[in-house]
């Protein structure tokens, strides 16, 4: 009976793990291939961004400060 | 800073951001991957250099003619060299620590780096001590040039005369002489370009800012009297 449950668990564990790994599901994989190099090109982009942002926004607001003295004066 | 100027710099630092990463490079073992760390590196000290030349330039010009502006730009421009120097310095321990097996290697080129990076901060304590505007600007326009006059051959030469690991220096031959190829090259030079021009944009606002405090001050000095 013993040996019956095993067998069985086994084959049911290899029909599971054929079906999991056994064929290739097209997935949107771009992004983890290559090493998942592109999740590491991604990431610096968004620090670039967010610092570009930044530098802009600082540009605007001493704009605002000279416009507003420029009145003033 | 004309606003065309900007837009290149970003462009160019998007450019590097995605090729620097993506684009093949040379296969060299101990690199290996680390190669790519030449284009963020490099250009940090390159970007130092040209903001100095520029911080010396209007040092020079002060001297000559000593109108507060020039001093604004000079002290700014030192200011912003000292950032990418620091930066420099960082990304360079953290590329040791994988190529040469420890962060700080005491090598000629590291050492050096580290007492230019103390000149010019010694630049910044000269003009904390001095309260008198005019010296102030005299005295640290004198040392900048100094400073700068210090840095060349700390950086450049020294290395050079003596051994070192460090790539374009002693027996060991820069990128350029074969491993930086064409294909590191497109990428290299707009870093560098980008990289620079980030730092002149950061100074142009950093005086606009100066500018903004003396008029306030100006405005101020009006209501008193």
């Amino acid at each position: 009976m013993k040996k019956f449950i095993k067998t069985i668990l086994g084959l049911a564990l290899l029909l599971f793990s054929t079906l999991a790994y056994g064929q290739e599901v097209e997935m949107a994989d771009g992004m983890r291939s290559d090493g998942k190099i592109y999740v590491v090109v991604a990431i610096i982009l968004i620090v670039l961004t967010g610092l570009v942002v930044y530098l802009v926004v600082l540009d605007r607001k001493i704009k605002k400060l000279e416009n507003l003295l420029g009145e003033k004066k | 800073m004309k606003n065309w100027l900007k837009v290149v710099a970003v462009v160019l630092l998007f450019y590097v951001h995605i090729g620097g990463m993506l684009v093949d490079v040379p296969r060299l073992n101990i690199l290996n991957e680390t190669i790519r760390a030449l284009y963020f590196h490099v250009p940090m000290w390159f970007g130092m250099v040209l903001l100095f030349l520029l911080s010396v330039y209007y040092s020079i010009r002060y001297l000559r003619n000593p109108s507060q502006r020039f001093d604004h730009f000079a002290v700014e421009y030192a200011n912003a060299g000292l950032i990418f120097g620091i930066l420099g310095m960082l990304t360079g321990m953290l590329w040791a620590n994988y190529a040469w097996g420890s962060p700080w290697h005491g090598d000629p080129k590291q050492n050096g780096a580290a007492i230019a990076l103390l000149v010019y901060l010694a630049y910044f304590v000269l003009r904390g001590s001095v309260e008198n505007e005019e010296q102030r600007g005299r005295l640290s326009a004198v040392y900048n040039i100094f400073a700068f006059a210090a840095m060349v051959p700390l950086i450049f030469i020294i290395p050079r005369l003596t051994s070192s690991m460090h790539p374009g220096s002693g027996g060991n031959p820069g990128f350029n002489m074969y491993d930086l190829d064409s294909r590191m090259r497109l990428i290299f030079y707009p870093a560098v370009i980008g990289w620079f021009l980030v730092g002149v944009w950061i100074v142009s606002m950093r005086v606009r800012v100066r500018e903004l405090e003396e008029k306030i001050i100006d405005i101020e000095n009006e209501k008193v009297y």
